[in-house]
């Protein structure tokens, strides 16, 4: 799955993060998900305590949701992503990679693939708690 | 503290188990640098190597067309497995975007390809041939920025106005201090131009020539095909010095 790549991938920045910082324990990673990658919190979560050790191994993880808003970059509009309207397949495609959500979703007034993701584009590290 | 992509700290992570990783690239398009990383890769894996193919024209992907590749998809473990097609470890957009065009920007480009880099599994590998857009843009920066230990393979044809840019390449990516395997000359006609003599004063290794073979558009699709044709015969060598250079580790 997906989720356990990512999950990799916060636990080995987070720990550079933790290690630039000085800190020996990490307490708490807040880590910000957004809604267009339609990450499964429960399955990162899984991922995440099945994968930490050493300075992380007693982290907690607080996953947060990150509402995505798209802007056309042709008329202006702007618009929230919405899963109900894409087919399995193509919610798929974008989790895996987000930026294919230009092949498959078109401003809603023009009709346009030229957007900018304005927000809720993927995942990343917003907070790290540790003692020293 | 600042946000942070865990992205880009997993990249090297994956590529690991790899030797060598060569970005076949071209400051100008439609100098046949699908065909030669395509052909490249197959002549690497004829000869014992095992190797990647991976398509980085996002926005012109063509390789799965030469490749011949249908109705194959990556494996979901841990992130993605790229599926063996004709012996190579194959990745690209298409699987993702189908026939359907991707149109991105700079900025969705460098993000697909980190996104891409984080999540494909390659199995142990020789070589990774990287198939690159034209230009020397975002997706040259990024592959510099993001991978330590890329070389580049340049593809030029006898035309002055593709060794314009191609000039323009070489000097970047020797002020970025990126190694460049060599220039390779394709579609050669009777044309008297003396690649061979700039490549030289560019103090580059000079690959070779490849003439230009009218049959090589009925190969498409076809992999025996495609190794019989004036490009993987000249590929051969050119794959030849490179897999010397990895035994020796030179």
């Amino acid at each position: 799955m997906h989720e356990w790549a990512l999950a990799e991938a916060i636990l080995t920045s987070a720990k550079q993060v933790a290690e630039l910082e000085g800190l020996k324990e990490v307490v708490e990673v807040t880590i910000m998900v957004g809604e267009l990658q339609q990450v499964e919190p429960p399955i990162l979560r899984f991922a995440l305590s099945q994968t930490k050790t050493g300075i992380l191994k007693d982290a907690k993880f607080r996953i947060l949701k990150a509402k995505s808003t798209l802007k056309c970059r042709v008329c202006g509009t702007t618009w929230q992503f919405n899963i109900k309207k894409l087919d399995k397949d193509t919610a798929e495609a974008i989790h895996f990679v987000p930026e294919v959500a230009h092949t498959y979703i078109k401003c809603p007034k023009c009709g346009s693939p030229d957007f900018e993701i304005v927000s809720g584009r993927g995942v990343w590290l917003e907070n790290i708690k540790g003692a020293k | 503290m600042n946000l942070v992509d865990p992205r880009t700290s997993v990249i090297k992570e994956r590529l690991a188990r790899i030797t060598r990783i060569i970005a076949v690239s071209s400051g100008k398009g439609g100098v046949g640098k699908s065909m030669v990383a395509t052909t490249l890769a197959l002549t690497l894996a004829h000869n014992g190597c095992k190797v990647g193919l991976f398509d980085l024209d996002f926005t012109s992907p063509s390789t799965h067309v030469i490749l011949g590749a249908q109705k194959v998809q990556p494996k979901e473990e841990k992130g993605i497995i790229p599926p063996t097609i004709h012996g190579l470890e194959y990745m690209s957009l298409v699987y993702f975007v189908g026939d359907n065009p991707a149109p991105l920007r700079g900025e969705d480009v460098s993000n697909a390809l980190i996104e891409l880099l984080a999540i494909t599994q390659w199995g142990p590998l020789d070589f990774l041939v990287i198939d690159m857009p034209p230009g020397i843009g975002d997706a040259i920066l990024d592959l510099v920025r993001l991978i330590e230990r890329i070389e580049f393979l340049i593809v030029t044809t006898p035309s002055l106005l593709a060794f314009e840019t191609v000039k323009k390449q070489a000097n970047l990516l020797r002020e970025l201090k990126m190694p460049i395997v060599g220039i390779i000359e394709n579609m050669k006609m009777d044309v008297a131009v003396g690649i061979a003599e700039e490549t030289g004063k560019l103090g580059i290794k000079y690959l070779g020539e490849i003439p230009y073979d009218p049959q090589v558009e009925g190969a498409i699709g076809n992999e025996k095909e495609l190794l019989n044709t004036a490009i993987a015969k000249k590929l051969k060598q050119v794959a030849k010095g490179m897999i010397r250079k990895k035994e020796s580790g030179s």
